[in-house]
């Protein structure tokens, strides 16, 4: 049997709240999570705004970029890089961070908590 | 099968490293005794302790290293006797061990002569870091510095002393002339008197009959009636091998020494071997590491056939060792290699005297003209790696001979071109015997830094002598494959910095995007957006959080402020050269007071405000801003301080005004961005009350005006600064600086530090002289342009981002819920004050 996700959308920001190949934090209720336009590819994503490294609120300031194609985001702290699609750490020594799944309806921002 | 170990020098540690990776089948048991109180360390580099290396990094291999790799390891435990019959070892605090084979890797002492007074205080001898750490205890009381012995190991210790600040040494040398064992009379001349430049003192057929002194050495008595001062003397007369172990075991011995090995290294009993600077081969000691870890091969190979009961091969005997050496002896490179002194029948020598330029080479040809049989390079032995090489593979002159020495004259000077001449089964590294032909092929495999080939096959991990040689060919071998070998930013540029900066300015590109798009590929990472936007902030000196730019800042520089443990930030206003009103630091009590900042005066004398919100950041700036401040930049890769002293305005000693001499260059140079941050200092004489030299540059008040010192450096590796300029005026120590620093702003790698920088540069502090003093690039007019352009354009960053209202809703915390701060945030109390809580 095949468990269904049930998604939860909210709307967290508008577009343009959001600066061009960078990254905010949103709050929803008590969890942080880290927004990301990556502009140059025209994609959204979305992360724990943890670094799991040292448990700082921060991934949500860091650098985007890409390695072989693959879109990361990089903590201020020690730069540690983590995917943003699949949430893996790229440097290879911190945990897994979640991700989440992002729309755009009319120019508002969605963010989709799975329960 | 079990094997014990005595000793863990250098070779006792190859013998485990070769052992560990032969033994696949994991059934040899080792256990290693060591007499020192830390694993075995680089002892051929020991020197380099006093220019800053530490233990750790003269160490080979860690004990963790040792326990991962199974290995029983007891330090500072020597083994004090051997029971042949039941094969067992016994050591001093009371540890038995047995073993199937047992290797004698003891080494050697220093061997001190018989002189009466060689007991006393201030004698030392030079081979362990312990003897290393007595003689920097004792250094710092003493002026007159002498040495016994002017050969290798006696020359290494008359460096030692001038490293050690002890500045009028003498070396003692009984034989009529310097290393006599390496160079030939004419070489021994040159050296002599390159040495005597550099300060030296030395005497040779000079036999020391007596130290003088109560307990402690006040001089030293000669034979032919002569004395002198001396309050510290090392001995290194050469080694006396550590074969009292053996010798008690009653293994057989030579008359002076060592302990008697065959061809397989086996001592006189069959289950023991001796490697290393304790075995006696043939007669000889060898006293270098190459043929130690040559020996450690051949014993390893043995053991490993017999455990595994697998055929030999011939690689287990020992057959003598080439005795080539390089060394750099206090700056004067000195080489010899094969049979340095033949002569006779038929051998012809080519002789290079230039005593002009201090440059001594001869080198020995067989009747025939076609083979090197030897040689000695002093002065200059750039190329003794490749004259090694064709020595030892035999490889065939070219007609003009004299052009192995000489270069080949008004044809193609390309240095690296000998290395193809060689075959693939030249040994390149001795030390690990690695060939020509696996290091290429470690290339092909896409090994291609030094680091990485010395990773994958060991090539220039001994002496480091072949690294040189192993760098050409890996780029001849990377060339062959057609691979353009360059120094690039990340995998979205391939250009270097210096590339990208002029290609930028060239095509006056102004946002990163619009750089990526034109000169690199894919979507940018956090190792090019922050040099790329470096350099469009040194080129266009616009406001950096401009639209495009904002996030391709490294973060600091994105919020302008720096991240602290915890998530919030600290604020540093400017206060140029340190000078403050007494208005401006009430104001700055006050804000902290107002935003429950921590404050402390940093290392360059400002103020740092800690644990401010991200959001609260814009408030902070407006009431500093309102009382006067500008940013400090202390976020940026960019001027941070000009430190200064009091100077003539208060000091009784000042020369000239330094406080407002630092301010002016401070205002002159703020927010000028850089490939990494900037320090400065200006002190008003010479007691040097601002530290100038520990930054990148440093201005000191003489009699006569200012000296300027540049590329000096604090932080993990500091390095005093070096004299550029002496004796100039205000303005013309501005206009050097003027150039220096865009110099330095065009061409540096990212992350580099002006030392870095002019260490990496060819030619040093000469060369750096000649382009910001006499122009040699003829760029002088357009960076003072450029600097002048960077002074009028000035704007302070905090001022712009708070009054645009697009840059300033940036600095909250939650996009959608701008008015909260991070819940998250803790403090704890310390001090009256506060501090971030630890993190996990
Ligand atoms: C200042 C200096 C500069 C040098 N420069 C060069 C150079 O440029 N090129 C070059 O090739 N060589 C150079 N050498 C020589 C090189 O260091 C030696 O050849 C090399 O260290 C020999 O290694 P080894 O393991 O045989 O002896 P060592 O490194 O001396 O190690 C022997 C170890 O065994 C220990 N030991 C002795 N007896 C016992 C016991 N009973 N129980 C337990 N442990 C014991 C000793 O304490 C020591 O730690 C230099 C040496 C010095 C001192
Ligand atoms: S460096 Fe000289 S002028 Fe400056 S404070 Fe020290 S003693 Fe005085
Ligand atoms: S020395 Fe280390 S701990 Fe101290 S401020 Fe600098 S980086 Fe931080
Ligand atoms: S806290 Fe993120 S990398 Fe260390």
């Amino acid at each position: 049997m095949i468990a269904e996700k049930t998604i939860t959308w909210f709307a967290a920001c508008s577009v343009s709240d959001v600066p061009a190949n960078g990254g905010v934090c949103v709050k929803n209720n008590d969890t942080q999570i880290a927004l990301f336009h990556f502009t140059r590819r025209d994609e959204w994503y979305a992360t724990q705004n943890e670094c799991p490294h040292r448990m700082q609120m921060a991934l949500s300031r860091g650098l985007i970029g890409t390695q072989n194609d693959e879109p990361k985001v990089a903590c201020p702290f020690h730069k540690k890089t983590f995917s943003l699609v699949t949430g893996e750490c790229l440097s290879g020594d911190a945990c897994a961070i979640k991700t989440y799944e992002v729309k755009v309806e009319d120019g508002v921002v969605f963010i989709g908590i799975d329960e | 099968m079990k094997v014990v170990v005595i000793g863990n020098g250098m070779v006792g540690y190859k013998f485990c490293e070769k052992l560990v990776a032969k033994n696949t089948a994991a059934n040899i048991s080792i256990v290693v005794f060591g007499e020192e109180v830390r694993p075995a360390y680089d002892r051929v580099h020991l020197s380099e302790y006093f220019a800053g290396k530490s233990a750790d990094d003269l160490s080979l291999a860690s004990k963790e290293w040792y326990s991962e790799n199974g290995i029983v390891l007891h330090l500072s435990d020597p083994v004090i006797s051997i029971d042949r019959e039941k094969k067992t070892v016994f050591s001093h605090a009371g540890v038995t061990e047995s073993y199937d084979y047992l290797v004698l890797a003891t080494g050697s002492a220093a061997f001190v002569p018989p002189i009466p007074g060689v007991e006393k205080e201030g004698v030392f001898i030079y081979r362990t870091i312990e003897d290393l750490e007595l003689m920097i205890g004792w250094a710092k009381k003493s002026k007159k510095g002498a040495v016994i012995g002017g050969g290798l190991l006696g020359l290494e210790a008359a460096k030692a002393m001038l490293d050690l600040g002890v500045t009028n040494t003498q070396v003692i040398e009984f034989a009529p002339r310097l290393m006599p064992r390496q160079i030939d009379d004419a070489g021994s001349k040159l050296l002599h008197s390159k040495l005597e430049d550099l300060g030296l003192t030395i005497h040779t057929s000079k036999n020391t009959t007596a130290i003088e002194g109560d307990a402690a050495i006040t001089g030293m008595r000669f034979s032919d009636d002569s004395s002198f001062d001396v309050d510290m003397l090392v001995i290194s007369a050469g080694i006396k091998p550590r074969d009292e172990l053996a010798r008690a075991a009653s293994l057989e011995v030579g008359p002076r020494g060592g302990i008697t090995v065959n061809d397989n290294l086996q001592t006189s009993d069959p289950f023991i071997f001796a490697i290393g600077e304790c075995a006696l081969h043939k007669g000889m000691i060898y006293g270098l590491v190459a043929p130690g870890y040559e020996m450690a091969t051949v014993v390893v190979n043995q053991l490993t056939a017999i455990a595994n009961n697998t055929p030999l091969g011939d690689g287990g005997s020992f057959t003598g060792f080439d005795m080539s050496t390089k060394l750099k002896l206090i700056g004067v490179d000195v080489a010899s290699f094969g049979d340095p002194f033949v002569s006779g029948d038929g051998v012809r020598s080519i002789v290079f005297d230039d005593s002009v330029k201090g440059v001594y080479k001869r080198i020995n040809v067989s009747a025939d003209g076609k083979q090197l049989l030897g040689g000695i390079l002093v002065g200059d032995a750039e190329q003794y790696n490749m004259l090694l090489q064709t020595c030892k593979n035999k490889v065939v002159l070219p007609p003009n001979t004299e052009d192995v020495i000489l270069g080949a004259r008004g044809g193609e000077g390309d240095a690296g071109a000998g290395v193809t001449s060689l075959p693939d089964d030249a040994v390149i590294c001795s030390c690990e015997a690695v060939t020509k032909g696996s290091i290429c092929d470690a290339v092909k495999l896409g090994y291609e830094t030094v680091d990485g080939i010395k990773k994958c096959t060991k090539a220039g991990t001994g002496c480091g002598g072949c690294v040189p040689m192993v760098k050409d060919l890996m780029l001849h071998t990377m060339k062959a494959a057609g691979k353009v070998v360059r120094n690039v930013l990340c995998e979205h540029f391939d250009y270097s910095r210096q590339e990208l900066f002029d290609l930028i300015k060239l095509n006056e590109l102004r946002t990163y995007d619009d750089v990526l798009n034109m000169l690199g590929k894919g979507d940018g990472c956090e190792l090019c957006k922050p040099p790329v936007a470096s350099i469009l902030a040194s080129l266009w000196n616009e406001v950096i959080l401009k639209k495009g730019n904002d996030t391709a800042q490294d973060s600091n520089d994105r919020f302008l402020a720096n991240i602290q443990k915890g998530g919030t930030y600290s604020v540093v206003p400017r206060i140029p050269g340190g000078e403050i009103t007494p208005d401006k630091l009430i104001v700055i009590g006050q804000v902290a007071k107002k935003y429950n900042l921590y404050t402390k005066i940093t290392g360059g004398q400002r103020i740092d405000l800690f644990g401010a919100h991200l959001s609260d950041l814009p408030n902070i700036w407006e009431e500093l801003i309102e009382a006067g401040f500008e940013s400090g930049h202390a976020y940026g890769k960019s001027l941070r301080t000009v430190k200064s002293c009091v100077g003539s305005t208060w000091c009784r000693f000042g020369l000239h005004d330094s406080v407002s001499f630092a301010i002016r260059v401070e205002e002159r140079y703020r927010g000028l961005r850089a490939p990494h941050k900037l320090k400065g200092g200006v002190s008003g004489c010479i007691r040097e009350c601002a530290e100038a030299q520990s930054k990148d540059f440093g201005i000191i008040a003489t009699e006569k005006g200012w000296n300027l010192y540049v590329c000096g450096n604090g932080g993990s590796k500091p390095q005093h600064a070096l004299l550029l300029a002496s004796d100039i005026d205000e303005e013309t120590c501005l206009k050097y600086l003027d150039r220096f620093l865009m110099f330095y702003v065009k061409t540096a790698d990212p992350l580099t530090r002006t030392a870095t920088w002019l260490n990496k540069m060819e030619g040093g502090i000469d060369y750096l002289r000649s382009v910001v003093v006499h122009d040699a690039l003829g760029m002088n007019a357009e960076w003072e342009a450029a600097m002048e352009n960077h002074v009028n354009s000035y704007e302070c960053e905090w001022k712009a981002a708070i009054e645009t209202p697009e840059l300033r809703k940036r600095f909250t915390h939650f996009v959608n819920a701008p008015e909260q701060k991070d819940p998250t945030v803790v403090f704890d109390p310390m001090r009256e004050q506060k501090r971030a809580k630890e993190w996990k």
